[in-house]
């Protein structure tokens, strides 16, 4: 009955279940937006990649079309999940929000960016 | 077995997703909103992934390709705004 596909989907399932639990946990806890953006978008994505692998092995009908969806999936997140996170991070620092009181590295300067950005005028 | 990890998974996703709903009623700034949003669009993918293992069909999969997309977008937009204050120029 249980085949070893299942088992290792089941492993997968529940480890994506872990990251995507730990990316939640991240968001709620964490002191400031710029480290509660960390969480969600790294270890969630891994945690997506990891059930969509799950797919892939438990999934009848022709492997070559849920691979190619899952791999698509997958791909389309690790592509769209650090641009998403970069415009977060570069609207709030823009609208003012300052890091917490641990960050010792700041290297942007402390003008909003849509002030100085030539191609993209304010307003 | 899948069935029961599938439900224990499903579960879990539930508790996620609520989580990151008291963010999203919680944070302080807008951008914290938008991430809650975000992150809770992403957990939709991973709901419906696992969804698609529970009914054993592949169909739902398409659907996840074209949330990903919508979600990528609106978050870009709903950012654009925030530092500009108009999303196309």
């Amino acid at each position: 009955m249980t085949s070893g596909a299942e088992i290792l989907a089941s492993v997968l399932l529940l480890i994506g279940l872990a990251f995507t639990l730990l990316g939640s946990v991240g968001l709620v806890r964490f002191p400031d937006f710029y480290t509660r953006m960390h969480a969600p978008t790294k270890a969630t994505t891994l945690g997506v990649s990891s059930m969509a692998l799950a797919a892939v092995l438990v999934i009848p009908g022709g492997i070559v079309a849920v691979l190619m969806k899952a791999l698509t999936i997958i791909a389309f997140l690790f592509l769209t999940a650090p641009i998403g996170a970069h415009m977060m991070a570069r609207a709030a620092r823009s609208g003012g929000i300052a890091p917490c009181e641990e960050t010792r590295i700041d290297e942007m300067p402390t003008e909003p960016v849509g002030e100085d950005d030539g191609g993209h005028p304010a307003g | 077995m899948l069935a029961t990890v599938t439900s224990i998974v499903m579960f879990g996703l539930a508790l996620s997703m609520a989580l990151c709903a008291y963010r999203l009623f919680r944070g302080p700034a807008v951008v914290d909103r938008l991430l809650a949003v975000d992150t809770i669009s992403t957990n939709l993918l991973a709901f419906l992934i696992v969804l698609s293992i529970d009914q054993r069909t592949d169909v739902y999969l398409d659907s996840v390709i074209v949330l990903a997309l919508l979600a990528f977008v609106a978050t870009v937009a709903i950012a654009k705004a925030l530092v500009w204050g108009r999303i196309i120029d």
